[in-house]
Parts: C-alpha cells; sequence; structure tokens
C-alpha cells in the first residue's frame, strides 16, 4: 500500500501541473475571445483561487511521493512533535 | 454512561451551537437564492445573464474569503477561546445580512449599491469562515468520545436546515405581499425581497441570547488553565509539516468532494430545474423542501453510524454515489419535465389576459399568459407583458417567461431524484464534523479544521453552481455537461480518500 500511495504522490504532482496549465490556458482563450468585465473578473478569480490550491496539492504529492503517508498520526503528540 | 445532567449540558451545547450554526447559514443563503432579484436590483440591467454573473461572482466572493474568516477567527478561536469568537461571528453575519437588505438599489445610488452589497458580502463570508469551525469544536469538545460523531451531526443538520429556512422565508414573503397573487410577486421582486433580510435581525438577536449563556469549552479551558494556548496557531497549522500533512489530507481526501456533493445535490439542483429544464419557481423550491425535510434526519443517522463503523467509509460510499449517479439523475430530471414526445391536449389549453390599469398615467400593463397542457399532464406557463397606452396603442415590453408545472407524478419523481442528491450529502457531511476534529489537537484545532472544511466546501463547493453554468455556456450542446465538474472533483478526492485516509476513530480529542 506504501507503494501505491507514494506512486500516486507522483501523479498528484503531475495532475496539479496540467490541471492548472488548462485552467490557465482556458482562462486565456476565453478571455480573448470575449474581453469583458464579466469575463476577465471570472476567469482571473478562477486562475488566483486556484493557484494557492495548486500549490497545497503540488506539496501533498511530494509529501505523498517522499512517505509521509505512509503512516498516519495516533495522537496529537505526534502532529505537534 | 452519561449522568442525566451530563445529557442535560450537551443537549444545552447542541441547541445553543446548532441555532447559532443554522441562523449564519440561513443569512448566508438567503442572498444565494435572491441572486436573480439581486442581480436586477444592484447591478447594471444591460444584459441579465452579465447581471446574474455579477451576483454569482459576487456569491463566489462569499465563498472565496470563507478561508480567510477560517483563518482569522480559527486564530482568534484556539487563542481567545471558541465561545466568543463563534458569537464575533454571528454578530458580524446578522449584521452584514440586516444592512444587506437596507441598501438603496443601483437606480438611486449608482455603482455604490453593487459595491457596498459586495463589500458586505464579504463580511458574510469572513464570518462563516469562523463560524462553523467553532460550532463544531465545541461541541466536539463536549462530546463523550463513543457519541462525538452523533452529537456533531446536528451541527451537520444546520448548513441544510439554514438553507430549508431561507426557501421557506423567502416563499411566504413571496406569497403574503398582496392578495393577488401577480401583485404579490411583483412587490416582492421590487422591494419584499428585502424582507427576509431584516428577518435575520430577530434570528441573531436571539441567538446571541442563548450563545451568551454558555460556558467556554472544558478542553480549551483545561489548556488554557494550564498556560498551553498555541501561540501563533496560523504557523503551528501551516508550517508544521505534520501539522500541513493532515490539513491538505482533509482538504484533498475528504472536503473538497464534501463540498462539491453538497453544493451540486441542493444549489445546483435548483438552478438546473429553474433555468435548464425550466420548472416553475415555486415548484422547484417545494420540490427542495419536500426532499430536504425527508433527508435530514439521515445525517442524524450517518453521523451516529459513523461512531460504530468509522467516518471514511461513509463518507466515501457518498462521494462513490455522487459519482456514478448524478448523469443519469439528471438525465432523469430532463426526461420527466420534457414535453417533446408529448401532444397538446387542447380541451385544456388557454389564454389569459390581465389588464392593470396605471390610474392617472394613461397607460397600464397587460400580462398575457398562455397555458398549453400537454397529455403527460405538463402544463407550459408562457407570460408576456405589454404596455397598453389609454389611445389603444400596445407597445410590447418582451418580457418573456417560460415556466412548466409538473403534474402530482411527475412532481414526487423530481423530489424522490433531489431526494437521492441529498442522500449522497448526508453520506458525505453527516461525519464530517468528528472526522475533522479528531484529526487536530485541541491547541490549533480550530484554525486546522476550519481552513480545509472552507477551502473545500467554499471554494471548490461555492463555485460548483457557478462553474456548472459556466460549462453550460461554453458547451451548449450537452444540457449536462456542467456536472462534469462536481463528478471529476469527488472522484478525486474518492481516489484519495481511499488511498490515504485511516477509518480509525481517534477515542481521545483531549490531547
Amino acid at each position: 500500500m506504501n507503494a501505491i500511495k507514494k506512486f500516486f504522490g507522483v501523479v498528484w504532482m503531475i495532475l496539479g501541473v496540467v490541471t492548472y496549465g488548462i485552467l490557465l490556458k482556458t482562462a486565456l482563450e476565453e478571455i480573448s475571445k470575449k474581453p469583458t468585465t464579466d469575463t476577465i473578473v471570472q476567469w482571473s478569480i478562477f486562475v488566483i483561487i486556484f493557484f494557492p490550491i495548486t500549490i497545497g496539492f503540488l506539496i501533498f504529492g511530494w509529501l505523498a511521493f517522499k512517505g509521509a503517508y505512509d503512516d498516519l498520526p495516533t495522537s496529537s503528540d505526534e502532529i505537534e512533535g | 454512561m452519561q449522568s442525566p445532567s451530563e445529557k442535560k449540558v450537551i443537549r444545552k451545547v447542541i441547541f445553543a451551537s446548532s441555532v447559532g450554526t443554522l441562523i449564519e447559514w440561513y443569512d448566508f443563503y438567503i442572498f444565494g437564492s435572491l441572486a436573480p432579484i439581486i442581480a436586477t436590483q444592484f447591478f447594471p440591467k444591460t444584459n441579465p445573464t452579465a447581471a446574474l454573473l455579477s451576483t454569482l461572482a459576487t456569491f463566489a466572493a462569499g465563498f472565496i474569503v470563507r478561508p480567510f474568516g477560517a483563518l482569522v477567527f480559527g486564530r482568534l478561536g484556539d487563542k481567545v477561546g471558541r465561545k466568543y469568537t463563534f458569537l464575533l461571528t454571528l454578530v458580524l453575519m446578522g449584521g452584514s445580512t440586516f444592512a444587506i437588505g437596507l441598501i438603496p438599489g443601483y437606480d438611486t445610488i449608482g455603482f455604490l449599491a453593487p459595491i457596498l452589497v459586495l463589500l458586505l458580502r464579504l463580511i458574510q463570508g469572513l464570518a462563516l469562515g469562523g463560524e462553523y469551525g467553532g460550532a463544531a469544536t465545541y461541541v466536539a469538545e463536549h462530546s463523550p468520545e463513543n457519541r462525538r460523531g452523533y452529537f456533531t451531526s446536528w451541527i451537520q443538520t444546520t448548513a441544510t436546515l439554514g438553507l430549508l429556512l431561507s426557501l421557506g422565508i423567502i416563499l411566504i414573503t413571496r406569497k403574503s405581499m398582496s392578495a393577488d397573487a401577480a401583485d404579490s410577486i411583483r412587490a416582492f421582486e421590487d422591494w419584499g425581497w428585502r424582507i427576509p433580510f431584516w428577518f435575520s435581525v430577530i434570528l441573531v438577536g436571539m441567538s446571541i441570547y442563548i450563545r451568551l449563556k454558555m460556558h467556554e469549552s472544558p478542553m480549551f479551558s483545561k489548556l488554557k488553565a494550564d498556560g498551553k494556548l498555541s501561540i501563533n496557531p496560523i504557523k503551528e497549522s501551516l508550517t508544521k509539516k505534520a501539522n500541513l500533512k493532515m490539513v491538505l489530507l482533509a482538504l484533498f481526501g475528504a472536503t473538497m468532494g464534501q463540498g462539491v456533493v453538497w453544493y451540486t445535490g441542493q444549489f445546483y439542483a435548483q438552478t438546473f430545474m429553474e433555468n435548464t429544464i425550466k420548472i416553475d419557481f415555486e415548484q422547484t423550491r417545494t420540490i427542495l423542501i419536500c426532499a430536504i425535510v425527508v433527508a435530514t434526519p439521515l445525517f442524524i443517522f450517518f453521523g451516529n453510524l459513523s461512531d460504530k463503523i468509522g467516518r471514511k467509509w461513509i463518507i466515501m460510499v457518498g462521494l462513490l454515489s455522487a459519482v456514478l449517479m448524478y448523469r443519469p439523475i439528471y438525465q432523469q430530471m430532463i426526461n420527466i419535465s420534457s414535453v417533446a414526445e408529448s401532444q397538446v391536449d387542447n380541451s385544456k389549453t388557454h389564454i389569459d389576459r390581465v389588464l392593470k390599469p396605471n390610474a392617472g398615467k394613461g397607460y397600464g400593463l397587460q400580462n398575457t399568459t398562455a397555458f398549453t397542457v400537454y397529455e403527460n399532464g405538463i402544463t407550459e406557463k408562457k407570460v408576456h407583458v405589454d404596455t397598453v397606452y389609454s389611445s389603444g396603442v400596445e407597445k410590447p415590453q418582451l418580457i418573456d417567461k417560460t415556466s412548466k408545472e409538473l403534474p402530482s407524478d411527475r412532481y414526487w419523481m423530481m423530489v424522490g431524484l433531489i431526494f437521492l442528491q441529498i442522500l449522497f450529502v448526508t453520506m458525505s457531511y453527516g461525519p464530517i464534523a468528528a472526522f475533522l476534529v479528531e484529526m487536530f489537537p485541541t491547541k490549533i484545532r480550530y484554525t486546522s479544521m476550519s481552513l480545509p472544511y472552507h477551502l473545500g466546501n467554499g471554494v471548490f463547493g461555492g463555485l460548483t453552481p457557478f462553474i456548472a453554468v459556466l460549462l453550460g455556456t461554453m458547451y451548449t450542446g450537452d444540457l449536462l455537461v456542467g456536472l462534469w465538474y462536481p463528478i471529476i472533483v469527488a472522484g478525486f478526492c474518492l481516489l484519495i480518500g481511499t488511498i490515504y485516509l485511516s477509518n480509525k476513530i481517534d477515542n481521545n480529542v483531549k490531547d
């Protein structure tokens, strides 16, 4: 199971980059197709709000790849370190 | 076993927390439920779609700031206490909701109107971001360890009940503005929509009174007495690798999927019924109300069940059901509201014309409503309004509205389809408060659980109706295209949760 967790860690990192790339490309296409305030505002919201979430997803993938999820903490002492 | 006095205390805690949270959700959802009317009141009327999108963007702004509210008030809750923080969020929410009901329209004060609405909407979002985590933490920290899922599931009912209350108040207000149905609707759209916003102040006042009588969470009080409170909860939540990894796991393995399922079943379903398959305004609301009333006890059922079999698989089965069933359910919604293969029943089809003279102004409005009844029982209603001058000249206003009224059998089938979607909501949402509380230590619990909850529920979930509608405008050939967003997000969340989450219940949340 731990090997699967690590393998998918790589998948999440690739997926994060690809998904955000698609979002960015679609946003640029839609804005150039119809450059109204409404279009610019709505697509900018998506691009901005999903940027930190994508970073979080990349960190999640990286942690999974490095085995951070092989064992989940069983008490708060492990979290507080 | 709990003693009778302990049972009494926990009942009070649940009541005080749930009522306040319910009211906050009510405040938050009346804005969403009244989005089309607010669009005409506060945004330039050049293009109705643009106006609606602007409102939805404001709606989204309300969701996007929720994670910031989670950080701001989560920090406060972990430093000052749960009780005072969620009292503050309640005051902010109630105050901003009441104020939205007071703002003059765009016609009166111009661009100041949408700017004020946006600002107040942002305050609402911030307040909600701080509320839920506080209420869930407060109840969980009072609960016995083997009943945490059950007791926190009462908090989980509040979002749905808040939506129910908002739909009910809106329907009642819309019907009671005047004895004449058409006049009542007109008055509601003109100024009556403000009443549900004003009504909030009474509810919030009651809730503040109840909450003021409550004591601080015993676990928080003990930490405070021992001098073990976190100095910087945000830093501890997000920079300590051991905690950050749990925040990320909670978001990507549970709350993002739960968020899209919640908003698809209860908000996108409403938008889809009203705008895509053109079900009548009132029927749309009553269908949703019936489904919610029947499904709500299931939050408690699944919360309780999670105490016995664990939280993870209940949440995952809810997500899996949504992924597999959304497209068939929505296809069936299209089928039962379709008139394409049904003949017109000419014996019942008729046209009503009502002229409303406008005394002293030399013109009146003529409502022409064409009722086309089909053999499958569906009545299609087309409303057309003309201005009729005393000289007899008619000037078409081009206000055409088409809606469908379902016959009883199809109405109940639609209730069943919405019920199924809310069933998935109850599975994925019922156990999640207990699940999140158990993931994090007491001293940074409020901050740590609020952030993934509001990113998942607020951002991923809150944007669902907006993204789904947007996909519909980009790919016009497929009425179901909007469903791909919740299906994909819930699908990935299901995969991540299945692989990485543990089904073990953490019995000790006192640490």
